[in-house]
């Protein structure tokens, strides 16, 4: 029955549809949340990580080093347990939205640090003698010009970020893998492993795959596009240097 | 190339009331003891000196000198190790700079540092826009006035990457302009140019010159430091070893650095 030309194995997924697609609303609503703290998170971090204060920095580097250099299925867990022991049950979903943000949000900060420290020194100080302030150097001159650089590796973290919500698993999420495992290891619905994950897989990389490809083509069209202002920058000289001659 | 007519200053921002060598009573810069560590290095080693409103004081000297964390120090890009800095009468600290700066002292660098991701207009309007609290239609007024001082009207809409260092240079002037600040620190602002484009933005510089503005231009164009300057300062090693005229530079200097330095220079 678990084979996958069982045709009454491929019926079952299909008599279940609602639980595949439950899983699937759970996951997308976790990743989403999940996606907005991680933005800020990896904004704020990766802005205290480019200031000129010494702490700031530290502080930034501590969370980001913390959170990468642990599992984050661990970090789930110690959100969950420690929380529902001290006896602050957030639930599982809110738990899921909080330990991924945390999680992806020092990827993020990361991102945005390296978008940063891609413009040249020379913006910001074009900005400070301007007498921008340290924000509205950041929001008018900056991030403007990092955002380029940040949208296609942000997206990929993205993309993992929703196929880490499979992590929610370990403390008896909703989302799709979950629901895919309780599927086809329950007892009135077992058995159905081959089409489950199929379908399960095929739902994430519907939701995945568009994210990708518009990153990397985000990626190649920044590239194409430096490359053309190179040269569009040697005909002005050339043109300017003829017309004053 | 052609430049406009019109007055440099207009709405009646700054008033060009200086006679011909009275510049104005007003001390606009004045550096006391400043010093400045990078590290163990004393890049500036007691720094003194007062630039009074409307002067074009030029600074020379050899690479490595200090002549630009002079300048920086001026506008707090760089923060003296200690020392004061006061910018028309009041002293400039890490807490008013944002503000100081902002309605006092504009710069114009080597690089030109215009802001790649906006159009020369939006450049020149961002400014007055967002810290000058200028309505849309009175910054770009303004920017088109610059504009066509620098000689450069028809770029408004170009992407600053699509223009030669030269006119890059001269956008930047005119973005100086726009904040309508009474001083303006140059560094070395020719000296990425390719030789065929320098004319161009010390033309402009020259008639910057004629109107009222504090100008405090590193340079190692000595035609334009002979032909502008009021008072020309040379330093070496983190000071300041002589000042004084252009005649008096150019024709007997008393320092023997200052002799090598400039038969170098002259000769090259
Ligand atoms: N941010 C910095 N960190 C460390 N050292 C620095 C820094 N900025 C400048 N220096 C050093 O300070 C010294 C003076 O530099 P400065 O740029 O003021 O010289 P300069 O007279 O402008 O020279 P140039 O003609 O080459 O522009 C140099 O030895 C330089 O290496
Ligand atoms: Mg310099």
């Amino acid at each position: 029955m678990s084979g996958i030309f069982s045709l009454r194995a491929w019926e079952k997924v299909w008599l279940y549809r609602g639980t595949f697609l439950l899983g699937l609303f759970n996951t997308v609503r976790t990743a989403v949340f999940a996606i907005l703290l991680a933005l800020a998170l990896g904004i704020l971090f990766g802005l205290m990580a480019t200031s000129g204060k010494r702490a700031l920095r530290a502080v930034s580097r501590v969370y980001v080093e913390l959170i990468q250099n642990t599992p984050v299925l661990l970090q789930t867990c110690f959100l969950y347990y420690a929380l529902a022991f001290s006896g602050h049950s957030i639930g599982i979903i809110t738990t899921g939205i909080l330990a991924l943000g945390i999680y992806t949000g020092a990827y993020m900060a990361e991102v945005v640090r390296a978008g940063i420290e891609a413009v040249p020194k020379g913006q910001f100080e074009a900005a400070q003698s301007q007498g921008f302030s340290y924000l509205e150097k950041m929001y008018y001159i900056i991030l403007p010009q990092s955002i380029k650089i940040m949208l296609p590796p942000m997206v990929n973290q993205v993309v993992n970020l929703i196929k880490n919500t499979s992590c929610l698993y370990i403390i008896g999420g909703a989302d799709l893998i979950s629901l895919t495992y309780s599927f086809v290891t329950g007892e009135n619905t077992g058995g159905a492993y081959a089409p489950a994950y199929l379908i399960s897989g095929l739902l994430f990389f519907v939701i995945c795959f568009p994210l990708s490809k518009t990153a990397s083509s985000w990626e190649t069209a920044l590239k194409r596009r430096e490359q053309r202002q190179v040269f569009a920058r040697k005909n002005a000289g050339g043109k300017e240097a003829m017309a004053d001659e | 190339m052609r430049y406009s007519e019109a007055p440099i200053f207009f709405h009646g921002a700054l008033q060009c009331a200086a006679s011909v060598q009275g510049k104005g009573l007003a001390i606009m810069i004045k550096m006391e003891n400043v010093c400045k560590n990078f590290g163990d290095l004393e890049v500036l080693k007691n720094v003194n000196l007062e630039v009074r409103e409307g002067e074009k004081l030029v600074i020379i000297g050899p690479s490595g000198s200090g002549k630009s964390t002079t300048v920086r120090c001026m506008n707090f890009l760089e923060e003296p190790t200690s020392g004061h800095v006061y910018i028309d009468g009041q002293e400039l600290t890490a807490k008013n700079r944002t503000k100081l700066v902002r309605e006092s002292i504009s710069m114009v660098f080597q690089q030109f540092n215009l802001y790649p991701h906006m159009t020369v207009l939006r450049n020149l309007t961002i400014a007055p826009v967002k810290l000058h609290h200028k309505s849309k239609k009175e910054a770009e007024e303004l920017a088109y006035h610059y504009l066509d001082v620098v000689g450069l009207r028809d770029k408004a809409h170009a992407y600053p990457t699509m223009l030669s260092g030269g006119q890059q240079q001269r956008i930047a002037i005119a973005r100086a302009l726009c904040s309508q600040t009474k001083i303006i620190l140059f560094d070395e602002p020719t000296s990425a140019l390719d030789p065929e484009t320098i004319q161009e933005v010390l033309d402009v510089m020259i008639r910057l010159a004629k109107e009222n503005i504090t100008m405090v231009v590193v340079t190692h164009e000595m035609g334009f430091a002979r032909q502008v300057a009021d008072r020309v300062v040379f330093m070496a090693d983190g000071q300041i070893l002589e000042e004084g005229t252009p005649d008096h530079f150019f024709t007997n200097p008393e320092n023997e650095r200052v002799r090598q330095f400039l038969g170098k220079i002259i000769r090259s």
